[in-house]
């Protein structure tokens, strides 16, 4: 499609999502999700109307009850009047492709309320937790007012961090079972985490993990992470309980955030410039997939890489230079 | 950004049988669909919020309850006044031939009774896509 109609499209569309249009939601975030054109644009239009929402990630390993946590701050956030959306990645298969998308199973109040919008993303191939147009996506629901964004992870282990890029505040969940890989997540996962609860607590184990959590981030310099020291919950949220107290710790961390005004620009400011590079990044090595007959290039080189008679060092120089000359319009 | 087919599959009705449904969500992931599974006890209604909401082509719906006379032309009636009507709807469970021949007419695109073959509902969905994807 040519630039012209895409921006007309992603005009309409705009106007539409600013008038809460469920319908236009949805066909945007699949615009965003597919790359298209329209999607393109859409981004460029409505990104003014970003930066408000409070993003809040929601991650932790398989079965820690994100998706019931989500469900239970849903009911806090709905119950006080706010807008929520929300978006709920899940793998996709690596052999098939395909993936199953269940996390509505556990939001039964996910359809017929106008103030809530829910989404479920397939991850798609990409390895971080989220899917890659997550974040174009949590852009898409703001801009039609949803004022709170809970976005649920994949399952996470140890590396899976690229929520905390979109969250404001990231919350990670650990259950009793999970005690020992408390040892193996120190490294990364603790640290991006700004408020940790331990749900399914009524589990044998649970004062332990509480323990574990604690000794880990007492050897953390919090100083060098702004100075916010992340609280330990504990919650079962498939009761409700202890989840007025998530809420109430992700508020404090929101109020934190804004506080100290050089702190919040500081950090909002490395925040738009890591998102920036990965976008350039991401454009750099689209345009240079997108050179012509790439693929029979690339089939007919691998034998060559193969017999020696060309190393693949010259031929990505080739592949780059070529590319970075070509013009597209 | 290659496009994926996106299904929602549902269960409608009272009963707790949501076996077919599973193995038909496995097998279309399989075939490399993504699957937005909702679980039990959906009414058309939320079935049709959330095909809206997760912008889905197909919604398959598996009645075995015997309401698929009301069931089925209450989503497509929800379709049309929710302005989804291009979403296509096919469906499967315990469905008389004759019943079958009346909801096609009324608008749902194919339905699959017991013991059919899950790649038959699979190249069927394929087809679909391929004549219908460029008009999205």
């Amino acid at each position: 499609m040519a630039a012209g109609p895409a921006k007309a499209e992603a005009r309409a569309l705009a106007e539409r999502l600013v008038n809460q249009d469920r319908r236009a939601v949805a066909r945007a975030i699949s615009h965003v999700e597919n790359r298209s054109p329209i999607g393109g644009e859409l981004l460029d239009i409505i990104y003014a109307r970003t930066g408000d929402a409070h993003r809040i990630g929601i991650t932790g390993p398989p079965g820690s009850g994100k998706s019931t946590l989500v469900h239970a701050l849903i009911g806090h956030l709905r119950g006080r009047g706010e807008r929520v959306g929300v978006l709920a990645v899940d793998p996709t298969s690596p052999f098939s492709g395909g993936a199953i998308l269940g996390d509505r199973i556990r939001m039964p109040q996910a359809t017929g309320d106008d103030g809530l919008f829910v989404r479920s993303m397939a991850s798609r191939g990409s390895l971080g937790g989220v899917a890659a147009a997550t974040y174009e996506a949590s852009e898409v629901l703001e801009a039609a007012g949803y004022a709170w964004l809970l976005i649920e992870t994949v399952g996470v282990g140890q590396s899976e961090l690229e929520v905390m890029e979109i969250a404001d505040t990231t919350v990670l969940l650990l259950v009793p079972e999970s005690g020992d890989s408390v040892q193996a997540m120190k490294a990364g996962v603790m640290e991006a985490a700004d408020v940790f609860v331990v749900n399914k607590y009524d589990r044998e184990g649970g004062d332990r993990l509480v323990q574990d959590i604690e000794n880990t981030l007492q050897f953390t310099d919090w100083e060098r992470h702004g100075g916010w020291k992340p609280p330990v919950l504990t919650a079962i949220a498939a009761r409700d309980e202890g989840v007025s107290a998530v809420l109430g710790a992700v508020e404090d961390h929101l109020a934190w955030l804004t506080q100290d005004e050089t702190r919040s620009h500081r950090i909002r400011a490395e925040k738009i410039e890591r998102r920036v590079r990965v976008l350039l990044n991401r454009a750099l090595s689209e345009h240079v997939w997108r050179e012509r007959h790439i693929e029979e290039r690339l089939t007919e080189a691998i034998g060559k890489i193969a017999e020696r008679t060309l190393s693949p060092y010259r031929w990505v120089e080739t592949i780059l230079q070529e590319s970075v000359q070509r013009r597209e319009d | 950004m290659e496009e994926k087919i996106r299904i929602l599959v549902a269960k409608p009705g009272l009963d707790g049988h949501d076996r077919g449904a599973k193995v038909i969500a496995t097998a279309f992931r399989d075939a490399g669909f993504e699957v937005i599974y909702t679980g039990l006890h959906q009414t058309p209604e939320m079935i049709v919020d959330a095909a809206i909401q997760e912008d889905v082509d197909i919604i398959s719906v598996s009645v075995l309850s015997g309401a698929h006379m009301t069931i089925f032309p209450r989503i497509l009636d929800l379709l049309k006044e929710k302005g989804a009507g291009e979403m296509h709807v096919i469906g499967g469970g315990i469905i008389p031939n004759e019943d079958s021949a009346k909801l096609v007419d009324m608008g749902v695109g194919a339905i699959f009774g017991p013991g059919t073959p899950t790649g038959e509902p699979i190249d069927y969905i394929r087809d679909w896509w391929s004549r219908n994807r460029s008009q999205k």
